[in-house]
């Protein structure tokens, strides 16, 4: 299988604290990689690493085959990113939001209208096209977000925590729409805090104060820590890094 | 169209969207330039119309009245007479119900007719000395008128040192029009760069600008194009009401104005920009534009106070206000009608201070950017 990301003791340190250490990771094409971990383990300073945002301070990586120190143009033209905090905007349309992003990716006119009319079919957005961003309930919002994401058909897909702060409903209609995203042939790489989450992914890793404690898929992680359930897996993790450390 | 422009007009579109879909925005961006002008202009106008002079007239004859009566016919004065001592003035003066005061000597009616030049006494409070400069050049013109009539000849106790030149009547619109518009260019842009851009910051949309292939000379192209085009329209928008309304010439080159305008709209930008890089919060981004723009355009660039009136360190300090430069050539274009050559050494102060500017504020968003 290729993999799609791939990192060796990846690194970063804020000033003496280190919010990443030594993560060591390889995710496959196709995939839907669950990454888990507690408030504050590092996940989303690892995604900005990989998209780009944020230099390593040490260690190797690389997206869709490009390397994060040298490469990051070509890494951005394949990728696409949806933030843990809602950065669309509030004061344009949902139409208006796609056709931006479509412009900064450099599609042309006529690819730009057809990928939105796909992208509002695949999210169901299509009746609040012409919405404010910021009169849509939050849930559409995410999938808007989504759609953004989506909208020049990268190969890999990082969201981080696309499903926090709406109900259940949503978030299990949200993740019907991961798993058709999938099917498109791309890769996910998804964060969240929801352990029932963590059944849907392909594979998960667990991470804990920076560092990757665990990878695998969900029913061989909870057969190797002998529970019945990914929330307990978690837990029993959490509690041996803790007496660990 | 390749890749890099077409996300230079993505960014530029979008950013008129955001202005358009939010018209409190384009009342801020047009309305209240324009209401800033007129109310300036009237209120300039009015001050300067009904100066409150104070008359002690210990002469009392018939031509020291018609001295009086010729100011009292004057639409600049307002005559009151006044019974006390001349040392009872200061009160006067700071209890604002008097500007100046005219003493007429008890000779002065025996002198007039005698003595080839008779003097009188004029005391102005130059608390604002831009007013009392005005009020001077008012009694001259009214002594003028009054010895045109009456034949005598009134030296005021201070000499006219300089001749003013192509404001002979000190009309405050010529000085109050290019002034608002350095002002008001200067303010706006400024404003408005560092504002648009520190939102992006703070409401997380530029994290989402920055993962996709823009490059930051793109951000910055495409974000400041709508607001050199708004510029433009306001800068054409109060230099015609300034024509229109109040009268100011427009001897020089219209060409001429709007080059030198661009580059002191980019002087703006690229403030607006470096405010954008230390700021982190709108409001913070504003009080910065505020704190950069409003008082030293203001009070250093020769708008409302002469520089030569200043002291020595503020005289140096106003040299690195980019309006400075620019008040000289709109008013040298506006009322001299200067021509490029006469115009090379403030325009080319300003173009090297908006190159230098320009460049470090670049550096530092590119810097800013990179995680
Ligand atoms: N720019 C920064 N400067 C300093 N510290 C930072 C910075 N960004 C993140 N951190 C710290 O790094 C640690 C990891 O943060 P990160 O946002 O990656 O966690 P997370 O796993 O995404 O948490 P959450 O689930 O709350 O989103 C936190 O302790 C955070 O305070
Ligand atoms: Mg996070």
């Amino acid at each position: 299988m290729n993999i799609s990301v791939q990192t060796r003791n990846l690194t970063r340190r804020f000033g003496r604290f280190t919010a990443v250490d030594r993560v060591t990771l390889d995710v496959y094409e196709g995939e839907i990689f669950g990454f888990l971990g507690a408030n504050g383990a590092g996940k989303t300073t690892l995604i900005r690493m990989l998209t780009g945002l944020l230099k390593p301070t040490e260690g190797e990586a690389q997206v869709a085959g490009f390397d994060v120190w040298g490469q990051s143009e070509a890494i951005k033209r394949r990728i696409g990113y949806m933030s843990q905090r809602f950065s669309l905007y509030e004061d344009l349309t949902a139409e208006e939001n796609l056709t931006f992003y479509g412009g900064i990716y450099g599609l042309r006119r006529d690819q730009i209208e057809q990928r939105k009319a796909i992208l509002f079919e695949h999210v169901g957005l299509q009746p609040f096209a012409g919405q404010m961003t910021r009169d849509l309930p939050l849930g559409f919002k995410q999938r808007l977000a989504l759609a953004c994401a989506l909208l020049h058909d990268p190969p890999i897909v990082f969201l981080d925590e696309p499903t926090s702060g709406v109900d259940p409903k949503a978030r299990r209609s949200f993740w019907n729409l991961i798993y058709q995203t999938a099917q498109l042939g791309k890769t996910l790489f998804v964060t969240t805090h929801f352990m029932d989450e963590a059944e849907y992914c392909h594979r998960v890793g667990i991470m804990h104060m920076g560092r990757m404690i665990a990878v695998g898929p969900p029913g061989q992680l909870k057969r190797q820590y002998d529970k019945s359930t990914m929330q307990e897996v978690f837990i029993a993790l959490h509690q041996s890094s803790e007496e660990a450390a | 169209m390749n890749a890099s422009l077409k996300r230079v007009v993505a960014i530029a579109r979008k950013e008129f969207l955001h202005i358009i879909h939010d018209p409190r925005s384009l009342v801020v961006i047009f309305v209240l330039p324009i209401f800033q002008l007129t109310m300036f202009g009237y209120a300039l106008n009015m001050e300067i119309k009904n100066v409150d002079l104070a008359v002690l007239d210990y002469s009392r004859s018939p031509i020291s009245w018609q001295l009086v009566q010729t100011f009292e016919g004057s639409p600049f004065f307002h005559v009151q007479y006044f019974d006390g001592q001349p040392d009872e003035l200061e009160r006067l003066f700071l209890q604002r119900k008097a500007r100046a005061a005219l003493i007429i000597h008890p000779d002065f009616g025996r002198d007039f007719h005698r003595q080839p030049a008779t003097p009188v006494q004029l005391i102005i409070d130059a608390v604002d000395p831009n007013a009392a400069t005005l009020i001077r050049n008012y009694s001259l013109q009214v002594i003028a008128e009054f010895n045109r009539r009456f034949g005598g000849e009134i030296r005021l106790p201070f000499d006219v040192e300089k001749a003013i030149w192509f404001n002979p009547d000190l009309k405050s619109a010529y000085f109050f029009v290019p002034g608002l518009l350095a002002l008001i260019l200067i303010m706006l842009c400024t404003l408005l760069t560092s504002v648009t851009i520190t939102r992006e910051k703070e409401m997380g949309t530029m994290e989402q600008i920055l993962v996709s292939p823009v490059k930051p000379r793109e951000i910055i192209i495409g974000k400041v194009i709508p607001y050199i085009v708004i510029s433009m329209t306001i800068g054409v928008l109060i230099l015609s009401i300034g024509i229109v309304l109040f009268g100011v010439p427009f001897r020089g080159s219209y060409v001429l104005l709007a080059l030198f305008s661009s580059i002191y709209i980019i002087t703006a930008l690229s403030m607006g920009l470096m405010i954008s890089t230390i700021a982190r919060t709108q409001q913070v981004a504003m009080m910065m534009a505020q704190i950069a723009t409003l008082l030293p355009t203001i009070i250093l660039s020769g708008f409302i106070f002469p520089l030569s009136s200043m002291p020595r360190p503020l005289q140096w300090v106003s040299n690195i206000i980019p309006a400075k430069y620019y008040l000289k050539i709109v008013r040298g274009i506006m009322l001299k009608g200067n021509t490029f050559s006469q115009l090379i050494e403030p325009a080319g102060v300003l173009l090297v201070m908006t190159l230098l500017l320009f460049l470090i504020a670049r550096r530092r968003f590119s810097m800013h950017l990179e995680g």
